[in-house]
C-alpha cells in the first residue's frame, strides 16, 4: 500500500440544502424535461433501414403525394430515449397503489402479455379462411363459456370494443327485442339512477331514448318507491350499476328486476363493478337481461393509458336471439364464425346488426383468458372477497378521520365525502392532489355526483395489507394536516410532480391540439 | 394464488378491524337467494406453466401470417413492426397507467397523444386529429353522427365501395338514432360510381373510402365540391394508412373529416383487434368531434404541459348531451403507432409506402400473367382486385391447402352478389418476398 492516493472518495452526505435554483437543462436530477419529437427532428435520420424498391412502374394514377408531410427524422436510439424519458413522467400500477374508484386498477400479470403475443393469436388476420383460424375461434368460444358461467347468463356478444361500446350493444339488443314485439315506438323512456356513470345516459341518448333520473335514498341506493312510481308502459329499460357507483350492493335488486319485467321492460346492468362479486354472485340470478363486462377491469387486461379496452355483453334468453354479428358456433366441423345476416337467419337468430369491423378485441380476449385460467373458479371468488375486504378495511380505518356518507359494509370501493374538509379551505381537488406529493395517484374525485366532493377509493384485491396500512396512514396524516390549517400544502399541490397544476381553462379557451412549425411555443409565452 | 397478496392471517386481522365475523358478513347486502356458496362450475386455478401450455396449444391451431406466403388485407394489413415498438409499449409506465385525468403525473401519456394527434393531422392533411377511436369502423360511424351535428341534417350517403363491415357499423349506429342511410351498390374497379348524383339538399355527408374495398384509389375532389355545393360534408375513409406515404391525402382533396384504421403502423394483426381508429377534421368543427382530445397549456410555473381538453363534449361531463358515449381511446395502440412512425420518419415512411406499392404492382403483373386472371384496377396502392375464371372462395380454400393465404374473396363480406363471386382482393406489403410471389403464382396456376 505505497504511493497510491489514499484520500478516497468522500462518503459523507454532503451539505444538503432545500434551496431551489434553475438548472441549465431544466431537468432536476431524474425529473427530466423532454421536447416534442418535432423539436427533435434530425432531417435525413431514420430509425428503420429500408431499401429503395426498383423495377416497377407506379400504378398510382393521378394520386401521387408531392408535398413534404412534415414528419421528423430520428434514429432508433433517439426514439428509444425520447419515449423512455416520456414514460418516466407517468404514474403506473406497477409502481404504486392506484386507488381510482370505478376503474379497478389491479395488477396486470405479464403472462397475459406473453400469451397475447403468441403468433397464433397475434399474427392472424381476421379474414383468413376459417379453417386456418380454429384456435382463435376456440379461444373466443372458451372465453365466452367462462363469461357465461361466471354471470349465469345464456349468451354473450363478444365484439364490443369497450365498456361504453358494450352498453350500446346491450341497449341495442333491448331495443331490437322491443321492436320485435311491436313496442319499439311505444317504449321511449330509460330509467337511470342519478349516481350512474356518464356513459349510461349518453348511451341511452344515442338511441334517442329519453333519460329519466331515479333519485337515491339516504343510504345511497335506488329509491324503490320513486323507481316504481316511474315505471310505466313507456319504459324500455332500467340501466343500473350493481354494485352501484357508491360502492354499495343494491339490496332491492331482485325486487327491482321483478318490477321491471312486470312492467314489460328490460334490466340493463352496468357491469363496471363486477370485480366485487365475481364468483360469488351471478347477475343472471339477479334478473339481469344484459350486462357488459369490462375485461380491462375485472379481468385485468391493462388499461394502457386509456385503452384499448374490451366490453363483451352477456345476454338473457330474451335478448340472446338479437345479439350482433359476428358470433362463434361449434359444429361437427369445428368452430364456425357466423359473419353474415344470411347465415344467422339460417341459425334462427335475428342479429340487430354489427358493432364493429371484424370480431372484437382478440388481443384482450387472450389476456383475459390467461387471467381467468390462472385464477380458476376458486381464485376468482377469492378476487371478489379480497377486493371487498380491502375496501372495507380502508373504510373502517378511515371513517373517523375522513367522512363517510354511507354505512358499511361497502363492496369493492370505499366512498368518502368532503364534510371532513369543512372550514379548512381545502377542497376535494386539493386533498386529492396532495396525494401526488405523497407518491400516490389520487382517488377518483367528484364522482359519484350524488355525494358532495366525493372521494372514491378502490384498492382492488392485488394490494397487500402492508401497502394499505401505509396508504391509510398517509390519508390520516393528510386529513390531520388539512384540519390543522396547513392549507398551502394542499392548494399548491402537487409540489413534487413533473408538472404543477395545469391551466385547463387556457387549454379549452385557446385549443392548441397539435404542434405547429411556425409557433412552437405559442401557448407557453 | 400468486396474484393475491393477502394471507389468511392478514384477512383475519383485517376482519377484526372492520368488526366483521367473516367475509360472508361483508356480502350481507346481497339478497340471500342470489348468494352462491360453492365455486362456479369452471376449472380451478393453474400455474403459469399450465396456462402457457394450454394457450400455446390453442394458438398453434391457427395458421399465422408469418408461417406462409401471405396476401390478405381487407382492412387489416400485415406490416413489419420494429422491435423497439413492442419493448416501449410494454414499459410499466405506459402499459399500466390509466386515462391521463391527473395531468401532473401523466405527462408521458399526454405528450405522446399530442404527438400522435399532430402526426395524424399531418398524414391526413387535416388541421386537427383526436387521441384515437376504437378502430376505423367505429371512427367512420362516429364521423357520420358528427356530420349530422354539424349540418343539422340526418341522411348519410355511403359509397358502394366502402368496406362492408364499415358500412354495417354506420348503418347500425344511424339506425339506432332513426337516421336514414343510403348506400350505393358496389361498383367494381374501372367502373364509375355516380355518388355525386345522390347528394341532395337533405344529405348530411357522403362517405367515400380510398383505397376502396377493392383497392382502387378514388379522386375525391369533384365529390368534395359537389357535397359542399349542397351544404354536405365529405367523409374520407382510409383503411390503409401507409397509403398516405405515397398518395395525395384526403385533406388536400377537400375532405371535411378523415377517418382511418391505424393498425398498419405499429400494431399487429391480432385477429381484428385491438386496432386504432384515426379521426381528423377541420379546426372549425373541433367542438363537434367525438373522443378524447389532448391540448397544450401551461402549468402554475408557466412550463409547457398537456391536458385532456374540450371535455365539455364528453359523456362524463355532459351525460345525455355528450357528442358520443365513447369513454376510451386506443391509448396503447396509438402509442405503438406514434413510436413506429417516429422510427420511420419522413423518409422512412415514404419509402415504406413505395415498397408496398412496388410489391403490389409486381404481384399484380405476375398474377395477371396467369391464364384467365384479369387485374381490374386502374390505380391502386398495395391492394387490388383480380377476376378469376372460377369462384374466388373455392380458389382461396384450395390455396390455403397448398400453404398460401392468397387474398380475400370479395363475396365473403358481400354475399349474394353473383358479379362478385369470381373476384379476389389481394394485398401485398413490404413483408412479401420474390419467393412469396413465385409461390403464390405457382399455387394459383395449380388450383385454377
Amino acid at each position: 500500500m505505497s504511493g497510491m492516493n489514499n484520500q478516497g472518495r468522500p462518503t459523507a452526505a454532503g451539505e444538503a440544502s432545500s434551496s431551489s435554483f434553475e438548472t441549465y437543462t431544466g431537468n432536476k436530477g431524474l425529473r427530466l424535461e423532454e421536447p416534442l419529437i418535432f423539436e427533435l427532428d434530425n432531417p435525413g435520420a431514420t430509425g428503420v433501414d429500408l431499401d429503395e424498391p426498383e423495377g416497377y412502374e407506379p400504378k398510382l394514377g393521378a394520386f401521387e403525394r408531392k408535398a413534404r408531410i412534415g414528419l421528423p427524422g430520428m434514429s432508433e436510439p433517439d426514439v428509444m430515449r425520447h419515449y423512455v424519458r416520456l414514460s418516466r413522467k407517468n404514474y403506473s400500477i406497477d409502481a404504486g397503489l392506484y386507488p381510482l374508484g370505478s376503474c379497478t386498477m389491479k395488477h396486470n400479470p405479464r403472462l397475459n402479455e406473453k400469451m397475447a403475443r403468441l403468433p397464433g393469436f397475434a399474427d392472424v388476420l381476421p379474414l383468413q379462411p376459417q379453417k386456418t383460424l380454429q384456435g382463435a375461434l376456440e379461444l373466443m368460444d372458451t372465453l365466452a363459456h367462462w363469461l357465461k358461467e361466471l354471470t349465469g347468463m345464456p349468451a354473450v356478444a363478444m365484439s364490443p370494443k369497450a365498456g361504453a361500446h358494450g352498453e350500446l350493444c346491450g341497449m341495442m339488443a333491448i331495443r331490437a327485442a322491443l321492436v320485435a314485439r311491436g313496442e319499439g315506438d311505444k317504449r321511449t323512456r330509460i330509467l337511470v339512477p342519478e349516481s350512474a356513470h356518464g356513459t349510461n345516459p349518453a348511451t341511452a341518448a344515442l338511441l334517442q331514448y329519453k333519460v329519466d333520473a331515479i333519485p337515491a335514498t339516504a343510504d345511497g341506493r335506488v329509491d324503490l318507491a320513486a323507481f316504481k312510481a316511474k315505471l310505466g308502459p313507456d319504459v324500455a329499460a332500467i340501466m343500473l350499476t350493481n354494485p352501484n357507483t357508491c360502492g354499495l350492493f343494491e339490496r332491492d335488486i331482485i325486487e327491482i328486476a321483478d318490477a321491471v319485467h312486470e312492467a314489460g321492460a328490460y334490466f340493463y346492468c352496468d357491469g363496471a363493478n363486477f370485480n366485487a362479486i365475481v364468483g360469488r354472485v351471478r347477475p343472471g340470478d339477479l334478473g339481469v337481461d344484459a350486462m357488459h363486462i369490462n375485461l380491462h377491469k375485472t379481468f385485468s387486461t391493462p388499461h394502457g393509458g386509456g385503452g384499448p379496452g374490451a366490453g363483451p355483453v352477456v345476454l338473457s334468453e330474451a335478448l340472446a336471439p338479437f345479439a350482433p354479428l359476428p358470433y362463434v358456433v361449434h359444429g361437427a366441423d369445428g368452430f364456425r364464425l357466423v359473419e353474415t345476416e344470411g347465415e344467422a337467419k339460417a341459425d334462427g337468430s335475428h342479429p340487430f346488426g354489427r358493432m364493429v369491423a371484424f370480431h372484437g378485441q382478440m388481443g384482450m380476449f387472450v389476456r383475459a383468458m390467461a387471467y381467468m385460467m390462472s385464477h380458476g373458479s376458486d381464485g376468482l371468488r377469492q378476487v371478489a372477497e379480497d377486493a371487498v375486504l380491502n375496501a372495507n378495511y380502508v373504510l373502517a380505518s378511515l371513517k373517523d378521520h375522513l367522512s363517510a356518507p354511507f354505512e358499511g359494509p361497502c363492496m369493492h370501493e370505499a366512498l368518502f365525502d368532503d364534510r371532513f374538509l369543512k372550514g379548512t379551505g381545502v377542497e376535494t381537488l386539493d386533498f386529492a392532489k396532495a396525494m401526488i406529493d405523497e407518491g400516490y395517484h389520487p382517488m377518483t374525485m367528484y364522482f359519484p355526483l350524488v355525494v358532495h366532493g366525493a372521494l372514491l377509493i378502490e384498492p382492488t384485491e392485488t394490494e397487500s395489507k402492508h401497502t394499505l396500512d401505509q396508504f391509510i396512514g398517509t390519508l390520516k396524516h393528510l386529513a390531520q394536516a388539512a384540519k390543522g390549517n396547513d392549507k398551502s400544502r394542499f392548494t399548491g399541490a402537487p409540489h413534487f410532480a413533473p408538472r404543477h397544476r395545469l391551466d385547463e381553462t387556457l387549454a379549452a379557451r385557446n385549443p392548441v391540439l397539435r404542434w405547429q412549425a411556425e409557433t412552437p411555443k405559442q401557448a407557453a409565452e | 394464488m400468486r396474484y393475491l397478496p393477502l394471507t389468511q392471517a392478514d384477512r383475519r386481522e383485517m376482519l377484526g378491524v372492520i368488526g366483521a365475523k367473516s367475509v360472508d358478513d361483508l356480502f350481507r347486502d346481497v339478497p340471500e337467494r342470489a348468494r352462491r356458496d360453492g365455486f362456479v362450475d369452471l376449472p380451478r386455478r393453474q400455474g403459469e406453466l399450465e396456462v402457457e401450455r394450454a394457450l400455446t396449444k390453442m394458438a398453434a391451431k391457427n395458421v399465422s401470417a408469418d408461417s406462409v406466403p401471405f396476401f390478405i388485407g381487407g382492412g387489416a394489413y400485415r406490416h413489419h413492426v420494429p422491435s423497439v415498438v413492442d419493448h416501449l409499449i410494454q414499459r410499466s409506465e405506459f402499459l399500466t397507467s390509466y386515462t391521463p385525468y391527473q395531468p401532473e403525473i401523466t405527462q408521458g401519456t399526454l405528450q405522446y397523444l399530442f404527438e400522435f394527434q399532430t402526426q395524424v393531422a399531418l398524414l391526413t392533411g387535416m388541421d386537427v386529429a383526436n387521441a384515437s377511436m376504437y378502430d376505423g369502423s367505429t371512427a367512420c360511424a362516429e364521423a357520420v353522427l358528427m356530420a349530422h351535428r354539424v349540418t343539422k341534417r340526418k341522411k348519410a350517403v355511403l359509397s358502394g365501395t366502402l368496406h362492408p363491415h364499415y358500412r354495417a357499423v354506420v348503418e347500425n349506429l344511424c339506425e339506432a338514432g332513426g337516421d336514414p342511410v343510403e348506400a350505393l351498390a358496389p361498383a367494381l374497379p374501372g367502373k364509375t360510381e355516380d355518388i355525386i348524383a345522390r347528394i341532395a339538399d337533405d344529405t348530411s355527408c357522403v362517405v367515400v373510402q380510398t383505397p376502396t374495398y377493392f383497392g382502387e384509389l378514388i379522386d375525391l375532389r369533384a365529390i368534395a365540391d359537389a357535397a359542399h355545393a349542397k351544404g354536405a360534408l365529405l367523409i374520407a375513409v382510409v383503411p390503409e394508412i401507409v397509403s398516405l406515404g405515397l398518395v395525395t391525402p384526403p385533406g388536400e382533396m377537400g375532405a371535411d373529416i378523415v377517418v382511418g384504421e391505424g393498425q398498419s403502423i405499429g400494431n399487429g394483426l391480432n385477429f381484428g383487434g385491438p386496432y386504432v381508429g384515426l379521426f381528423a377534421t377541420r379546426t372549425k368543427y373541433v367542438r363537434q368531434m367525438p373522443g378524447r382530445l389532448c391540448g397544450q397549456t401551461v402549468d402554475a410555473e408557466g412550463k409547457r404541459g398537456f391536458v385532456l381538453t374540450l371535455s365539455t363534449r364528453e359523456q362524463h361531463i355532459r351525460r345525455e348531451k355528450a357528442t358520443s358515449n365513447i369513454c376510451t381511446n386506443s391509448g396503447l395502440c396509438a402509442l405503438a403507432f406514434t413510436i413506429h412512425l417516429s422510427l420511420l420518419g419522413e423518409d422512412g415512411f415514404k419509402r415504406l409506402a413505395r415498397i408496398n406499392h412496388a410489391n403490389a404492382v409486381k404481384l399484380g403483373s405476375a398474377l395477371s400473367g396467369v391464364a384467365g386472371v384479369e387485374l381490374l384496377n386502374d390505380a391502386f396502392f398495395n391492394e387490388f382486385t383480380i377476376r378469376l375464371p372460377k369462384s374466388a372462395t373455392t380458389v382461396v380454400d384450395a390455396l390455403a391447402d397448398k400453404g398460401v393465404l392468397g387474398g380475400l374473396p370479395a363475396s365473403r363480406l358481400i354475399p349474394g352478389n353473383a358479379t362478385l363471386d369470381n373476384l379476389l382482393i389481394v394485398a401485398s406489403t413490404e413483408i412479401n418476398t420474390d419467393q412469396d410471389r413465385a409461390d403464390f403464382v405457382a399455387a394459383l396456376k395449380e388450383v385454377l
